[in-house]
């Protein structure tokens, strides 16, 4: 009964995908739009196919428009998970340190991340360098915020349990606040990574020789809808792909949420 | 009956909650005194600032005038066992990284802060259950937990703070019979808070009725029951009718 019930709801995810691809097959296949505008699923299969080796016209192959894209991304995210977390954990503890920044991520935080870019790129030109700390400030702002909040939100009666155990304010610190900011920290994170690929695209698209988002620019440029489809369609199963693995690791690293 | 010597002095402890508009007095004039491995119970309504007694003698608040005083001085930080009404247990902590808390904080080597743990586990019979996170465990379990992690700290003074309140009327029953199993079996001075006349007629040697506004001792009662006392015998039935007469009603 189950099983059967697993089954049905499996099937269902199978159907608005094949729903989803069939009507906008048709509706490319009888005209209703035009292949000039937008391309066929099938179509944009067969360029991933033949993108995979063929360099034009974007003058690179997929793989190392995405292994540019990636490696930018990775970049960023990693630096503003190393610096930000910790940062956020300590403000979240450390009066000095709460009152010391939090008035100044209160003005960042509401400035999208993309509104970052004109300013960076005036100042650190369009190199490398430039496109990481891109990525680097739409990443860094959920970090230290959410790592904040998990810290502030640990449960009172928990740090006076480990108090009237004689634990000094370091071991609570490290022993309570730390493991149970744990789920906040890795939401902080999640959306980190959906920062970091949003920014990398925007980053990409305004200046770059490489990169996914700079081969759907030029997609646009010389009007082929099937270059932007795959490279959008890429750009999306890293996400998920990337959203998946990160919650593999906050099941190994914060079991007692799942078990 | 042999004479217990006294282990804690309470004297006229006042306890004020002072905001900027207006201060509450919440205990006023606390005289009480507690006798080495008996087990008291402190009973009173909801909100009468039961936990606020607690919580001054585990140091966690600063009572605003009086005295508290240990027989054995003061006890350190780490060196009382308490026992929260939620179980408060680590949620990321097996059972046995909970009950081991109290002694690694202290810096106590694994293999002996383990063996010593263990010695709890099995106390309060939950040899098996060593790997499992709280979340895996029913509510009387974890608070078994709760209670072996209190044990575990190796102090003489227990300090409970209504620890069955937030389990089922069967689960309760039986946790009772435990706790005064436990006790029977490994003595120590047990200071246990609850709202609940029964509960308190079941486990006490003495139950001492908090009331008023602000709080304070109201009266004294010792239940001259052999245990395992019965919930429907006549002097316990009377007992109960006398305390209830006595408490005020809760808000």
């Amino acid at each position: 009964m189950k099983q059967n019930k697993k089954l049905k709801l499996v099937l269902l995810s199978i159907l608005g995908l094949v729903l989803f691809f069939g009507i906008w097959e048709c509706s490319v296949r009888f005209g209703l739009v035009s292949e000039r505008t937008l391309c066929a699923p099938s179509t944009a299969l067969e360029t991933l196919f033949t993108k995979m080796v063929e360099k034009k016209p974007d003058g690179a192959t997929i793989p190392v428009h995405f292994l540019a894209s990636i490696k930018l991304s990775l970049s960023g995210f990693l630096l503003a998970i190393v610096i930000g977390i910790p940062l956020g954990l300590f403000m979240g503890y450390y009066k000095v340190l709460d009152s010391l920044f939090t008035p100044l991520f209160e003005i960042i935080r509401p400035i999208p991340p993309i509104a970052w870019i004109p300013i960076i790129i005036l100042t650190m030109g369009i190199g490398f360098n430039a496109k990481v700390f891109i990525i680097f400030v739409s990443a860094f702002v959920p970090c230290v915020v959410n790592s904040y909040l998990g810290i502030k939100l640990t449960n009172q009666t928990l740090i006076n349990v480990a108090k009237t155990f004689g634990a000094s304010r370091w071991q609570v610190f490290t022993k309570v606040c730390i493991p149970s900011s744990m789920n906040m920290v890795f939401t902080g994170i999640r959306i980190s990574l959906g920062n970091s690929w949003s920014t990398l695209v925007a980053a990409e698209m305004l200046a770059s020789t490489q990169g996914l988002g700079y081969m759907i620019q030029i997609g646009r440029s010389l009007s082929r809808p099937e270059i932007i489809i795959v490279g959008m369609a890429v750009i999306g199963v890293t996400g998920a792909i990337m959203s998946g693995l990160l919650s593999l690791c906050e099941k190994k690293v914060a079991p007692w949420r799942y078990k | 009956m042999a004479v217990l010597r006294d282990k804690i002095v309470i004297k006229n402890l006042s306890k004020t909650f002072a905001s900027k508009k207006n201060s509450v007095e919440v205990l006023k004039d606390i005289n009480l005194t507690v006798k080495e491995n008996e087990f008291l119970v402190i009973l009173g309504p909801g909100q009468c600032g039961k936990t606020v007694l607690l919580n001054i003698l585990a140091e966690l608040d600063e009572q605003t005038s009086g005295t508290v005083e240990f027989a054995d001085g003061r006890p350190k930080m780490g060196d009382l066992g308490l026992v929260f009404q939620r179980y408060a247990l680590f949620p990321w902590k097996s059972v046995m990284g909970n009950v081991e808390m109290n002694q690694k904080l202290k810096g106590v080597d694994k293999a002996t802060r383990q063996a010593n743990a263990q010695k709890y586990i099995d106390l309060v019979g939950l040899q098996g259950f060593e790997k499992a996170l709280p979340k895996q465990l029913s509510g009387g379990m974890k608070q078994r937990v709760g209670i072996a992690r209190a044990y575990a700290s190796e102090s003489d003074i227990m300090l409970m703070d209504e620890p069955f309140g937030a389990l089922d009327a069967q689960t309760r029953y039986s946790m009772e019979d435990e706790i005064l199993k436990i006790w029977e079996k490994n003595k120590r001075t047990v200071i246990f808070v609850t709202n609940n006349v029964e509960e308190a007629i079941y486990l006490g040697d003495r139950i001492i009725l908090l009331g008023g506004h602000p709080t304070s001792v109201k009266k004294e009662y010792i239940p001259e029951m052999p245990r395992p006392r019965n919930y429907t015998d006549q002097a316990f039935l009377r007992l109960r009718n006398e305390i209830v007469a006595d408490t005020d009603l809760s808000l």
